[in-house]
């Protein structure tokens, strides 16, 4: 039941690139017992900025309190939602997939279907970059698992920009 | 100049008169440098209550207090401190020193990650990379504890960085920071729909939280209750915030306080929460301050509004503007018939206690030392059965009651007495503590005699840790478990090793004489009191 309530929410961050910015968000999230489902942190164009995509779960109080608890920390500039309709998403994953000579032709195909690309082929192995929002990947992580089997999986979280240049926050 | 005497610099441009702290090897550099300025130093014996004196001194003086010890465990032990003040919002700046930068991560001698360890207890923390940066880092440092909503900042600057050779000081005029700007002044919409609820308002009345002291709103909150006559109650961290004989003021409400202040906000048709964090300890039951009322919450932090309780009207501001501009609005109030009923409260709802009339009762006692303390007296409260005494039976006139609230740290009596001394040497300050209490910072009895701090310490003892004696007869059926303090000192005997005038009050007949003789003099003076060890506050 509780489960129910759960939604999830992407909040796009600016903050000052300061030695620690990031283990002073994730350390509030933890000491808070607010669920992260994804972390992803880069510099913007301007240096002294680093941009962070945070997916979270929870409850509206517990988004809402999210949203004020990082907007305090001193490192912040500016804590936003990035609302699907209004935003872009995208995820990069990396998949290692099991691949003798009969069965590459296969995944290939499905490859091409999701304009995935294949970045490192092996006797027994093909690494497959694909890039897109997460419906995307999962959708294509369980058409694989259908018929093949994946050896190593890594996922970066989502990364996201409002769309337009409304909400632009000018450095 | 070396990075060490920069420090010092930055401390002077501050307006710093006294630093409490405990050297060490990795903090050296910046004890010597000091020897050469006019701030003080105060040898802390234990670096817990270093934080406790800044905070002390903090909360007398709305100067951030500052502290400074080495790295490792001077660093850990400071902790407790910063917590305490980090936890009722008290700005103060501490500076640990850190081992050499190279060393750092490789677990040498007296390394620890202080930033890392004591990141949920800070409002910022730094560890100083690059001598020059330090003018800045501490202007931003004072910046940040003392605005917004306040709280201890920490710096920590290794060895090495407090002896390297800095190129050129400049202090910086103002702080210019991309990501720290705090909103202290109201919402002029939001202000308005407080006015026109207050004009519509039935039953009105304000709790006032410690935010009201901290914001130096005081006289705003009196004012505007005096000018519409709304009555007010308050928080543990509140009390002060008006003086407690005022007569709209209807005292303490949560847990601990008092019957007619809990049923006045509960009855209340429109609450107004100003600087106060609607924690459990006042508000244990939330619903109980929405049902059938509108709940107005005020404070600098936005994240305190709706955090406990889902406001209607939610503002943001310190309460010293939020004051201000309330002041400047025209509108009537209409709530006679309830400023009668809470008198009638107040009247018919008293707490009886039934005092042993063979030992000193801490609720008459309490009352006659605030009546005979100076107007402007600080009286300084500690944790356990003493404080909750101290909240109901204090009388704050002028002066100041401090406490240690949301962390309730105990032993936190007698180094912010010592602080608050030092912060106004002309106003009397009093520590009242349990005979637990005591002996968490009894050490410090040492560091009084040394700087000469004519601290007036008050031991309510009953040979118990009262509090969670008087939980264990309610909730474990009175069977005690390390709770007994016997084995504690000879009060008179360890008064004379420290050179202080001790006196003793063994039930109320002498009352007023020993009250008379432990308050004439400005000096050291410890106070036992024999109070019943079966008595409970509730």
């Amino acid at each position: 039941m509780e489960d129910e309530k759960l939604r999830k929410k992407v909040f796009q961050l600016l903050v000052d690139n300061t030695s620690g910015v990031l283990s002073r968000i994730s350390g509030l999230f933890s000491r808070r017992g607010y669920n992260i489902e994804s972390i992803t942190a880069g510099l913007t164009a301007d240096p002294r900025f680093t941009r962070i995509t945070i997916v979270a779960s929870g409850d509206d109080e517990i988004l809402d309190q999210i949203e004020k608890q990082v907007g305090k920390l001193v490192d912040v500039r500016d804590i936003k939602e990035l609302a699907p309709e209004a935003s872009v998403y995208r995820e990069l994953a990396l998949i290692k997939v099991r691949t003798d000579s009969e069965q590459r032709q296969g995944v290939i195909s499905i490859v091409d279907i999701f304009r995935a690309k294949i970045i490192d082929v092996a006797s027994d192995s093909l690494i497959v970059e694909l890039t897109g929002d997460q419906a995307k990947i999962d959708a294509f992580i369980s058409l694989l698992e259908g018929g093949y089997e994946i050896l190593e999986l890594a996922r970066t979280g989502i990364a996201g920009l409002g769309r337009g240049t409304e909400n632009v926050t000018y450095l | 100049m070396i990075g060490a005497d920069a420090i010092v610099r930055c401390l002077e441009e501050e307006g710093v008169e006294y630093v409490f702290g405990y050297p060490g090897v990795a903090i050296c550099p910046f004890y010597n440098s000091i020897l050469n300025s006019p701030i003080q130093t105060i040898l802390i014996r234990t670096e817990q209550n270093a934080a406790h004196a800044a905070s002390g001194l903090t909360r007398v003086s709305g100067k951030p207090g500052v502290c400074a010890v080495t790295s490792g465990p001077g660093a850990t032990n400071v902790i407790t401190g910063i917590a305490t003040a980090f936890a009722d919002s008290i700005p103060l700046v501490c500076i640990t020193g850190q081992v050499n930068s190279e060393l750092i991560g490789s677990d040498v001698f007296q390394e620890a990650d202080i930033t890392g360890a004591v990141e949920s207890f800070v409002k910022y923390s730094y560890l100083v990379k690059d001598v020059e940066d330090i003018p800045r880092i501490f202007k931003e440092a004072f910046h940040i504890a003392n605005t917004g909503r306040k709280g201890p900042v920490l710096i920590d600057v290794p060895i090495d960085i407090q002896n390297k050779e800095l190129k050129k000081f400049a202090y910086p005029e103002s702080v210019s920071m991309r990501t720290y700007k705090p909103t202290v002044k109201g919402n002029m919409v939001q202000i308005k729909k407080v006015a026109a609820e207050l004009a519509g308002a039935k039953r009105p009345i304000i709790c006032a939280g410690g935010g009201v002291l901290l914001s130096g709103g005081e006289k705003g909150l009196l004012a505007f209750a005096e000018k519409h006559e709304i009555p007010v109650v308050s928080t543990m961290m509140g009390i002060g915030a008006m003086p407690t004989k005022h007569p709209l003021y209807f005292g303490m409400v949560g847990n601990n306080g008092k019957f007619y202040a809990n049923r006045a906000m509960n009855e209340s048709d429109l609450l107004i929460m100003v600087g106060a964090r609607v924690a459990d300890r006042a508000v244990s039951q939330p619903d109980l301050i929405t049902n059938n009322k509108v709940l107005i919450h005020i404070d600098v932090d936005p994240a305190e509004i709706g955090k406990n309780v889902g406001p209607e009207i939610p503002l943001v501001g310190d309460a010293r503007h939020i004051f201000e501009d309330l002041l400047a609005q025209e509108f009537q109030c209409q709530h006679r018939q309830w400023l009668e009923t809470l008198n009638e409260y107040r009247r018919t709802m008293v707490e009886k206690r039934n005092p042993n009339p063979a030992y000193v009762d801490p609720a008459g006692f309490i009352t006659r030392l605030s009546e005979k303390m100076e107007a402007d007296g600080v009286y300084v409260a500690d944790v356990g059965q003493n404080q909750i005494w101290s909240c109901g039976y204090h009388i704050v006139r002028e002066g100041r009651f401090l406490t240690s609230g949301g962390m309730g740290t105990m032993g936190y009596s007698i180094p912010a007495a010592m602080g608050a001394k030092l912060a106004d040497k002309s106003r009397q300050v009093v520590a009242v503590c349990g005979d637990g209490s005591f002996q968490m910072s009894m050490m410090e009895l040492a560091t009084m005699r040394q700087h000469g701090i004519p601290v007036k310490i008050v031991v309510l003892k009953n040979n118990y840790l009262g509090m969670v004696r008087e939980f264990q007869h309610y909730n474990y059926k009175d069977n005690y478990s390390v709770v007994d303090l016997s084995g504690s000192p000879d009060l008179e005997k360890l008064s004379s090793a420290y050179d202080m005038k001790f006196l003793r009050l063994e039930n109320m007949d002498r009352l007023e004489e020993v009250l008379d003789e432990f308050l004439k003099e400005d000096e050291r003076v410890l106070l036992e009191c024999i109070i019943d060890p079966m008595d409970l506050v509730r």
